[in-house]
């Protein structure tokens, strides 16, 4: 079952002194997410992430299109029992204590009190804040924060959660934590949708991941597909310095070192390259395909021309 | 939905309880009715009449002060810091959050009036040297001074939900200070002639008739209020915070957040 359909969900805002004119934030989006998916919403800032989580979480409302989260019409405030929600540099209500914050939050989500009594401490020992008692909220730090941001996301135990930016402003230590945290949801078989430009972070933890560039979708796809896409080029290594001449036309470039030869060549290249070492005697000892980074196909999709892959 | 609606409220009135401003106010509050009887040293033979006058004067303005300061943040201060995004995020209608937020500032307005109120009978019973069976009569004039917390809570929020903090605040005061003198809009109107009647008459009776719900100076001279005014006054102010509350829920379900 789809987790999330967005079904051409677009959104613009009223511009100039009459404001008849349309500056359109995102354009017609059609996007799935299956249930059980960790998928990566990534793009430059200004690209339309946040407008379409806002889009989806009815803080603001769309021009046109549709969505269905968990198989119910995203405006139905009943189907917000089982999302959580983790917004952009999140700020809470800082007279609280963590414990406070959650409770609130959790009665507003439904969660029964024997429940809630059962669950804070769970969470907060499992957000590393087990030991922030009753300390207000004004006095927490920026990781603090997004550890309690984390847990407010997950007090009623939701099946699909959304994270805006949720490594945006950590050390690199806050940002492991919350990937490990991440990491976790996503082995209890939740349904994650994080959007982020932290490129990495996209990679280790998503499944899939589309590109959103000028509000308009770019690309889509399983990580490991998109980055193959861009392994264009293959590293050969042979023992045999002296068949260097002979091939020298077909390599991109080369290293010497002693007898040991490492060339690069392009992929069209490598059965033709692999034929004249056979006939020079040499001895291939590796021959690895340079795979892209997710880096290589955002910078790709986000600077080129439009091209949207399913 | 009563879940909701008394978790929004509650925590409305627990940011006010720990906000240092509310402290400030009542403090303030508090202090001018303890001076009250001071007033009465100056005009010999009137302590009382001053010590009610001031007091409840003091319950009402510090009051109004507290709702629209308070009020004219309880959106807008929602909005600009975000922390809407994780309400609306959850299974809150727009509506709830509204209401919720209303009856929470309510809440705080009554238990701070319960302080004063509470303040104000001390000074009272130290200025009279005991307290008599008319004193009762005034918690008439406390109950419509909460009536009148009723809709100026009720036209703030309505202002915060389509203008600046700033605005909303100086919108509810000047209607505050406009439906203070209703009663004398309504003679004006009586008077008058054309266009003018008819202007003065709409105005009569758009603005909240805060002059009927002020009987300070009547119980102040011992007078009874009539069962028929709590009556009327009651309806009248429950009403027109109803339909201010509903024009800012109306205009909030529509709204883009920023």
């Amino acid at each position: 079952m789809a987790a999330l359909e967005i079904l051409g969900l677009a959104k613009s805002y009223p511009t100039g002194f009459w404001r008849k004119t349309l500056r359109p934030a995102l354009s017609p989006l059609q996007l799935t997410v299956h249930e059980g998916e960790t998928f990566g919403f990534l793009g430059p800032n200004g690209a339309g992430k946040t407008t379409t989580l806002k889009l989806l979480m009815g803080i603001i409302f769309p021009t046109s299109g549709s969505a269905r989260i968990l198989g119910r019409d995203f405006r139905d405030p009943d189907v917000k029992r089982e999302v959580g929600f983790l917004p952009e540099q999140p700020y809470f209500y800082d007279y609280l204590s963590a414990p406070e914050l959650l409770d609130y939050y959790a009665r507003l989500s439904g969660v029964p009190e024997e429940e809630r009594r059962k669950r804070i401490p769970e969470l907060l020992e499992r957000v590393g804040l087990a030991d922030a008692g009753n300390k207000q909220l004004r006095k927490f730090s920026k990781g603090m924060l997004q550890r309690v941001g984390l847990a407010q996301a997950i007090i009623h135990n939701p099946r699909l959660i959304f994270f805006d930016e949720p490594m945006s402003g950590l050390d690199p230590i806050g940002r492991r934590e919350v990937r490990e945290l991440i990491q976790g949801l996503k082995d209890e078989g939740k349904t994650i949708f994080l959007t982020t430009h932290i490129l990495s972070d996209a990679e280790s933890l998503c499944d899939r991941v589309a590109i959103i560039h000028n509000g308009e979708l770019r690309g889509i796809g399983v990580v490991e597909d998109l980055t193959s896409k861009s392994a264009d080029k293959t590293e050969v290594a042979w023992r045999g310095a002296q068949a260097l001449p002979a091939v020298s036309n077909l390599l991109a470039e080369e290293h010497v070192t002693g007898d040991i030869v490492r060339a690069v060549v392009a992929s069209e290249q490598i059965d033709a390259l692999l034929e004249k070492l056979r006939q020079q005697r040499a001895h291939v000892i590796s021959v690895t395909p340079i795979l892209g980074t997710l880096e290589d196909y955002f910078v790709a999709q986000t600077s080129g021309q439009k091209e949207v892959t399913v | 939905m009563i879940a909701r609606l008394s978790a929004i409220s509650f925590n409305t009135f627990r940011e006010a309880v720990r906000d240092r401003v509310l402290y400030n106010l009542v403090f303030f509050a508090l202090l001018l009715v303890a001076a009250a009887p001071l007033f009465g040293e100056i005009s010999i033979g009137l302590e009382k009449l001053i010590l009610v006058n001031v007091g409840l004067s003091a319950i009402s303005i510090f009051g109004i002060i507290i709702a629209i300061f308070i009020g004219i943040g309880l959106v807008s201060k929602e909005i600009e810091k975000k922390t809407l995004y994780t309400i609306l995020s959850r299974p809150v209608r727009r509506w709830e959050f509204i209401a919720g937020k209303y009856l929470g500032l309510i809440m705080t307005l009554v238990v701070n009036a319960a302080f004063m109120t509470a303040g104000f009978y001390l000074a009272l019973l130290v200025a009279s040297r005991g307290l008599g069976k008319d004193d009762a009569g005034l918690l008439v004039a406390i109950y419509f001074i909460i009536l009148e917390f009723f809709i100026v809570t009720a036209i703030t929020l309505l202002f915060s939900s389509f203008s600046s903090p700033i605005l909303a605040a100086v919108f509810a005061f000047a209607l505050f200070a406009i439906g203070s003198f209703a009663e004398d809009l309504r003679n004006f109107a009586a008077l008058a002639t054309g266009a003018t009647k008819w202007l003065a008459t709409g105005a009569a009776y758009l603005v909240p008739n805060f002059s009927a719900l002020n009987v300070i100076s009547q119980v102040a001279h011992s007078q009874s209020i009539s069962g028929r005014l709590i009556l009327l006054n009651t309806v009248y102010a429950l009403l027109y915070s109803l339909t201010a509350t509903i024009g800012a829920i109306l205009i909030f379900e529509r709204r883009n957040l920023k």
